[in-house]
C-alpha cells in the first residue's frame, strides 16, 4: 500500500534505524549486501540503530525506520507501537513486514498445534494466533515488497527519501520486467504455471531468467486477476491443491492471494 | 498481391550466398540482427555468421502457446515472428536519456548522447516492415512530429541508418492474420532487399538503391521462370493458409460505437492486465520516464522505459488520479486505440496482424475474436450470436 501523505524531505545526514521483528534477517542482510554502495550509504545517513550491523545504539527519534518482519508475538505488537512513535518515516521492508510472510501460514491453522509439536515445554511460549503485516498494527509510510527485498529498490528508497522525492517503485506486473529483458515466457513456451502476470514487478524477473515460473515473492500487483490466471493454470493441468500452494507462500496473507487460495482450497475440498 | 514498382528487379541468391551477405554487411559496419534460436524461442539477436540464424525449426503458435519443433535442417525461415521485433532495437526497452551532476547551484550534463548503432535487420517479416512504418509515423520520421521529440530522436537516428532485408513468409505462424491487415505475407514496400526462400536458394527482390548496391556485391543470377513461379505459389499458399482473419470492413466505424459494449466486461474477466500484449506488439510505443538520484554523489539520471497502458499506475494523471481504473477500461483503451483511434491519431491502423498479442497473452485472448464480437450487441435483444472469428484452417505443416 502506498502512502497518500506527502513525502517528507529528510534532512542531510538523517538518522536511519533498522528493526527486526519475526523474520529470517534476509532483508537486513540485503542492506548489508549492498557492498559497493554500503560506504556511500553510511556516508549519506547516520546508522543510528541497526543491531545486525553494529553494537552502538543511538536513542530515538529516527528519521527513517526500516522494519523487517511480521508481528507474531504480544511483545512485538507492543514494540511496533513504540517504533512507530520513534520514527518520522516508517518503511516496511520485505514480504514478512508487508504481508505477514511465510509464518502467516499459521493464520489458517491452530497455533497451539504448532507450539505443541515444536517445543518440549510449550507453556513458556508467548505467541499470537496470527502473524500479520506491520500495516495491520501501525501506519506505514511505504512498503518494499520481496523475499528478500531487492537491492536496487532499497537503494532507490533511501536515495529518494534523502532528496524528498517519491521512490520509483512500480506496482505493475512482473511481465513488464520480464519482457523488457526479452526473456522467453515460461508460461507460454513451457506451459509452466508462473505467477508473474499477477505479481508486482521489482525483482527484475529473477526466476523466469532461470527458466522457472515466478512464485510471487513480491506479492500481488495492483489489481491482479487471479481468477483468470487460476483458470489458466487449471487448463495447463495444475490441480486446485497446487494452485493453492503456489499462492500460499511468502505473501499468502495479502488479500488477493488469500482470497484466491481460499477459493482453490474450497474447490479442492469439494472434489 | 501485385508487386509494386520497387520490386521489379528479381534475382536468384543461392543458399550459400547468405554467408557472404552477412560478411559484407559486417564489413560495412552494420550490426547484423537476425532471428536466432535461443532457449525455446526465436529471438532477434546480433549474428556474426549466417550459421547463427535459426534454421531447421518450425514454430507452433496459438493463443497463449508457443512451441518449437525440429524440421528439415535445410530450411531456414519457416517460422513466424517470435516475441521480439525490431522495436527492441529501434525503440529500446530501457534507454538512459540524460545524466546530470550538481555543481554548486547548477546542473551540469555529464552524459554523452547515446551511440547510434547501425543495424542491418536480416530476415524481418512483412508485418514487421509494416510495423516499422507505423512507428515511423509515431516517432515523426515522416512528416510532422507526433510524439515527444526527445523520446523520438533516438528512434529517428537509428531508423535512418538501418538496413532492412525482409524474408517473405512461406509458413505463417499459428496466430498470424497479416493478410487481413494488408501487410503480408509478402513484403511489397519499405525494404532494401527481400528474400523468398526456395529449395536451394532465395528469390531476391531489390527494393531500394541501398539494396541494389548491396545486391551488386552478391553472387546473383537471373531467376528461372520456374523459380519465380514457385515463389509466387508458396506465397499464395501462405496467404490461403493464414490461420486467423480479422474483417476490417467497417471495423473502425463499428468500434467507435463500443464505449458501453458489454463485451468489455466479458473480456476483462479473462484479461490479466499484465501488459504482455503491449510489450510484444511491434507498434506499441508507451513509455515512462523516471528520474533517479544517487546516495551521495550528486548524480541525477533520467531513464526511459517501455510501459504499458495496461498498468494501472501508468494511467495516473496528476490532479485526477488513475484515469482508467478497471481492467475493462484499460483493455477497451488498448483495443480501440490499436484498431480505431490510432487511425485518427496517425492515419494508419495500429495493428499489422502479426499475432504476437495472441500468442504471448498468458491466457490466450484473441484480438481477432474480440474485435469481431464488439459493436454487435443490441440492447434488449438478448444474446447475439457471435460471428465466428477467423478460419479454422491449420497453419501449413
Amino acid at each position: 500500500m502506498l502512502a497518500k501523505s506527502p513525502i517528507p524531505k529528510v534532512p542531510p545526514k538523517s538518522r536511519l534505524a533498522v528493526f527486526k521483528f519475526s523474520s529470517c534477517d534476509g532483508c537486513q542482510l540485503s542492506l548489508l549486501n549492498l557492498e559497493e554502495h554500503l560506504l556511500e550509504l553510511v556516508d549519506a545517513v547516520e546508522v543510528a540503530y541497526f543491531l545486525e550491523a553494529r553494537r552502538r545504539e543511538l536513542p530515538p527519534p529516527y528519521d527513517v525506520g526500516l522494519v523487517e518482519g511480521s508481528i507474531s508475538t504480544p511483545h512485538e505488537a507492543q514494540r511496533i507501537r513504540q517504533v512507530r512513535r520513534d520514527c518520522r518515516y516508517l518503511v516496511a521492508i520485505g514480504a514478512c513486514a508487508s504481508s505477514g510472510g511465510i509464518q502467516a501460514l499459521r493464520n489458517w491453522a491452530d497455533i497451539g498445534d504448532f507450539v505443541g509439536a515444536v517445543y518440549p515445554n510449550p507453556q513458556y511460549i508467548r505467541t499470537l494466533d496470527t502473524a500479520t503485516p506491520i500495516a495491520a498494527h501501525v501506519f506505514v509510510d511505504f512498503e518494499l515488497r520481496g523475499c528478500p527485498v531487492n537491492h536496487a529498490q532499497l537503494l532507490e528508497l533511501v536515495s529518494a527519501l534523502l532528496v524528498g522525492r517519491r521512490p520509483n517503485v512500480p506496482t505493475s506486473s512482473l511481465c513488464l520486467e520480464c519482457k523488457r529483458r526479452g526473456l522467453p515466457c515460461v508460461l507460454v513456451t513451457h506451459g509452466q504455471p508462473c505467477l508473474g502476470p499477477a505479481v508486482q514487478a521489482g525483482c527484475g524477473a529473477l526466476c523466469p531468467a532461470c527458466n522457472r515460473g515466478c512464485y510471487g515473492c513480491f506479492g500481488p500487483m495492483e489489481q491482479p486477476n487471479l481468477n483468470s490466471l487460476g483458470d489458466r493454470f487449471l487448463e495447463l493441468g495444475a490441480s486446485h491443491r497446487q494452485i493453492k500452494h503456489l499462492l500460499r507462500m511468502f505473501n499468502a496473507y495479502l488479500e488477493p492471494f488469500k482470497q484466491a487460495s481460499d477459493h482453490h482450497e474450497r474447490l479442492e475440498q469439494q472434489k | 498481391m501485385s508487386q509494386t514498382s520497387a520490386g521489379d528487379q528479381k534475382y536468384f541468391l543461392p543458399r550459400a550466398g547468405l554467408e557472404p551477405l552477412v560478411g559484407i554487411l559486417r564489413q560495412r559496419g552494420y550490426t547484423v540482427l537476425a532471428p536466432t534460436r535461443r532457449d525455446e524461442i526465436i529471438a532477434l539477436a546480433p549474428v556474426e555468421s549466417a550459421d547463427q540464424i535459426a534454421r531447421g525449426v518450425h514454430d507452433h503458435q496459438d493463443g497463449g502457446r508457443y512451441r518449437l519443433t525440429q524440421a528439415d535442417p535445410e530450411v531456414m525461415f519457416e517460422y513466424g515472428p517470435g516475441a521480439d521485433s525490431p522495436k527492441r532495437y529501434l525503440f529500446p526497452p530501457e534507454l538512459p536519456l540524460v545524466e546530470l551532476r550538481v555543481r554548486g547551484n547548477r546542473f551540469i550534463p555529464t552524459s554523452q548522447p547515446p551511440a547510434i548503432a547501425q543495424y542491418a535487420f536480416l530476415g524481418i517479416r512483412a508485418c514487421e516492415l509494416a510495423a516499422i512504418k507505423v512507428q515511423d509515423r509515431v516517432f515523426g520520421l515522416e512528416g510532422q512530429d507526433t510524439l515527444c521529440a526527445d523520446a523520438a530522436e533516438y528512434y529517428r537516428r537509428t531508423r535512418r541508418r538501418a538496413l532492412l532485408i525482409a524474408v517473405n513468409c512461406t509458413r505463417p505462424g499459428g496466430t498470424c492474420f497479416c493478410a487481413s491487415m494488408g501487410t503480408g505475407p509478402a513484403a511489397t514496400e519499405g525494404f532494401d532487399l527481400s528474400l523468398t526462400e526456395l529449395r536451394d536458394g532465395f528469390l531476391l527482390t531489390v527494393g531500394s538503391q541501398a539494396g541494389a548496391a548491396l545486391g551488386a556485391e552478391l553472387d546473383l543470377r537471373a531467376p528461372t521462370s520456374a523459380e519465380e513461379g514457385l515463389a509466387e505459389m508458396k506465397l499464395a499458399a501462405a496467404r490461403a493458409h493464414m490461420p486467423r482473419h480479422l474483417d476490417t470492413r467497417g471495423l473502425k466505424e463499428r468500434l467507435e460505437q463500443t464505449i458501453d459494449d458489454p463485451n468489455w466486461e466479458r473480456v476483462a474477466a479473462r484479461c490479466l492486465s499484465c501488459g504482455n500484449c503491449t510489450m510484444v506488439c511491434p507498434t506499441c510505443f508507451c513509455f515512462t520516464v523516471s528520474d533517479s538520484s544517487g546516495l551521495t554523489d550528486g548524480v541525477y539520471g533520467r531513464t526511459r522505459r517501455w510501459e504499458s497502458c495496461f498498468s494501472h499506475q501508468f494511467s495516473y494523471v496528476a490532479g485526477s488520479g488513475p484515469v482508467r481504473s478497471t481492467i475493462a477500461a484499460r483493455y477497451r483503451h488498448w483495443l480501440r486505440h490499436k484498431l480505431c483511434t490510432w487511425q485518427d491519431q496517425f492515419g494508419v491502423s495500429g495493428c499489422v496482424g502479426c499475432g504476437r498479442c495472441i500468442t504471448w497473452c498468458p491466457v490466450g485472448i484473441d484480438l481477432t475474436e474480440e474485435a469481431q464480437r464488439l459493436g454487435r450487441h443490441v440492447p434488449g435483444a438478448g444474446a447475439v450470436p457471435i460471428p465466428k472469428a477467423g478460419g479454422t484452417k491449420e497453419a501449413l505443416p
